[in-house]
């Protein structure tokens, strides 16, 4: 079996999916090339400024697709997924500091700064090896994943579900944000880890690493779709979604529902810090804040005006709200909160399938 | 004082230790002495109140046994500890001679060969008929397993046997919640079918249908024992009465009356607590 024909099964009956890949395709090849082709002056030529804006849509893209995996498909609302995509970023944020070397403010060759400024002697153990990117990489997926195995075992386990789960999700990137706000935990406390140099020996600023990072999370945003439409398609897939709908019925019937719930999760919360370390590298910093629970909240906002349940709904409502956050932080910054909650209301109130639902409704009206 | 239930069985000497024993994951059936079923003194108390009491019931293999009682008399914890979402305060339960149902957990009763259904039909609606007997299906269970699962021609087979044998083979791709109650009900015992299970827990399966989907599910029903044991719980008499032919009567979690329809609706203390009216 070729690699195309699993990806053109995948988007079977799916014109969502079709539709998405193909924007994605637009998008991750077309703006770069645009960039690079078109004069300066020309209404077409994205900026700088417009690329990595739209590579940190990506990436909220892919982080809404993992939280619509888990609670679209399955009913697990986490409210606490921007653990996972902060530990994602902290990961990229610590090799991006150790490329730091002595251009430091303190020129130190080993210790980043903020160390130096507490004068520590030496690296804790945790930042060894993460000068090495194919062991931060690593690291970028085993910690968020190691994190949702443990969190994930304990918590389904003992059958804590529904609201009690949302709960303890939110106490969880609570509890880390306090923790990652200390000194003392070493990753830089309240101003994070920032003031990046460059990414595997190329310079951050550099238009060329630009165009890389953001065709890497457009790549990244694909496959990850891909990955999440072919496990939804699968019969692990129907066993899950089977549970969203009867979890005792399907323990009763013979699934061990919390391993299927448990590698759903760890797989979500892998997805969820991929998405944090393409981030930091376009944003150029990573602090605490990233841990903060209404950020969790605003995520699953995304899901429930994209459309829960969809995958691509998750996609489109990541980029609208955001689109809308870019809009009014800008225009109207005391304002933003306000839209959001009104987008919320609105859309539970009147699009409970949210924009894709309605767009379908409109389609089935037309036909 | 009473010893906690590990405690006690640490304390009873007159078996070897259970680490001693080798671990039997999943005994096969054994019905050679003529039992699928054995529930033996059985006591389950919630709050000081006892759901059951005593109770001891026998079933034998490919037997259509109907369990009536009147509310609270103990039937659906009955049910409970068979399928071991309840655990007995004392008893035994044995599944054949050799699997002992209270140390298996829910989905280890469920693979060893006990399907319930319950009172009311939980299939999956946004799944199609085909997918919820697809899901049902008897066969390894481990998630990554199912990432890549296909259906083999033997299994579409079966799942169309299921389907004709339930009368839904017309609506195979309907989503199982569009379906209408009586249709969800005979889909959830195709759900049972398709694990093959030896032992089938029904509970009121009738509770709600028309005249003719309640004649249906007789025809159905009648047609399953023999090959499997069905283990029935039913309010409706009439509906008891077309299909019995031994009856137990529950009362106050223990045995009152057990024999063929006939006799039990003969015996005073039946008619008393349960029947009341003559029949």
């Amino acid at each position: 079996m070729s690699d195309r024909s699993l990806v053109s099964r995948l988007m079977q009956h799916d014109l969502g999916s079709r539709i998405f890949i193909g924007v994605l395709l637009l998008v991750g090849l077309g703006m770069p090339l645009a960039h690079l082709l078109l004069p300066e002056s020309s209404f077409l030529h994205p900026s700088t400024y417009t690329l990595s804006l739209v590579g940190k849509y990506m990436t909220y893209a892919l982080l809404a697709i993992s939280i619509d995996l888990i609670w679209g498909y399955c009913g697990i609302l986490s409210l606490g997924h921007t653990a996972f995509f902060a530990l994602g970023g902290y990961a990229m944020g610590m090799y991006l500091m150790r490329q730091i070397g002595t251009r430091g403010v303190y020129g130190d060759p080993v210790l980043p700064d903020f160390m130096v400024f507490l004068s520590w002697e030496s690296l804790p153990w945790y930042w060894q090896g993460m000068d090495m990117f194919w062991f931060a990489m690593l690291m970028v997926l085993l910690v968020p994943g190691l994190l949702a195995l443990v969190f994930g075992w304990l918590a389904f386990r003992s059958r804590v579900a529904g609201v009690y789960f949302s709960i303890i999700t939110q106490a969880l990137t609570f509890a880390l944000m306090l923790a990652f706000f200390r000194n003392e935990m070493g990753f830089g406390g309240n101003n994070g880890l920032t003031d990046f140099k460059d990414i595997l020996g190329y310079d951050l600023q550099a238009t060329g690493t630009r165009i890389g990072l953001f065709m890497v999370t457009a790549l990244a945003l694909g496959l990850g779709y891909l990955a999440c439409r072919w496990i939804v398609g699968s019969r692990f897939g129907r066993v899950v979604t089977a549970i969203r709908d009867g979890e005792g019925r399907a323990r009763f019937i013979g699934y061990r529902v919390e391993h299927y719930k448990l590698w759903l999760f760890v797989f979500s919360g892998v997805l969820a810090g991929i998405a944090g370390a393409l981030y930091v590298p376009q944003v150029g910093i990573i602090n605490p804040g990233e841990f903060a629970p209404l950020n969790a909240i605003e995520a699953v906002v995304w899901v429930v005006v994209g459309g829960r349940g969809t995958l691509y709904g998750a996609v489109l409502g990541a980029v609208l709200v955001n689109y809308m956050k870019t809009y009014f932080t800008v225009a109207w910054p005391e304002a933003w909160l306000y839209a959001l909650g009104t987008l919320f209301v609105v859309v539970t109130l009147f699009l409970p399938r949210g924009v894709v639902g309605l767009l379908e409704k409109l389609r089935r009206q037309k036909a | 004082m009473k010893l906690p239930r590990s405690l006690e069985a640490f304390a009873d000497r007159s078996q070897v230790f259970d680490l001693v024993n080798p671990a039997v994951r999943s005994p096969k059936l054994d019905v050679s002495h003529g039992t699928i079923l054995y529930l033996e003194d059985i006591t389950v108390s919630f709050d000081g109140f006892r759901a059951l009491n005593d109770l001891t019931l026998y079933v034998a293999p490919g037997e259509l046994r109907c369990i009536i009682g009147a509310n609270g008399a103990g039937k659906t914890t009955m049910m409970d500890v068979i399928t071991g979402k309840t655990r007995p305060d004392s008893g035994t339960a044995f599944f054949g001679q050799s699997i002992d149902l209270l140390r298996l957990s829910e989905p280890e009763i469920a693979q060893a060969g006990i399907g319930r259904k319950f009172q009311k039909p939980t299939v999956f609606p946004e799944h199609t008929v085909f997918e919820n007997l697809e899901l049902a299906m008897a066969g390894d269970r481990r998630a990554w397993k199912m990432l890549c699962a296909r259906l083999t021609s033997e299994q579409h087979d079966r799942i169309d046997e299921v389907l004709a044998l339930i009368g839904l083979a017309a609506q195979r791709q309907a989503p199982a919640g569009s379906l209408s109650h009586g249709q969800k009900q005979w889909l959830e015992i195709g759900m049972l079918l398709m694990q093959r299970p030896a032992l089938l827990l029904v509970d009121e399966p009738v509770a709600g249908m028309t005249p003719q989907e309640t004649e249906r599910t007789a025809e159905l029903l009648v047609s399953l024992a023999g090959q499997h044991t069905v283990v029935v719980v039913e309010h409706d008499m009439d509906f008891v009465r077309s299909i019995a032919r031994t009856v137990t009567v529950l009362h106050e979690g223990s045995v009152l009356a057990e024999g063929n329809m006939a006799d039990v609706q003969a015996d005073p203390r039946v008619v008393e607590v349960y029947l009341g009216e003559p029949a």
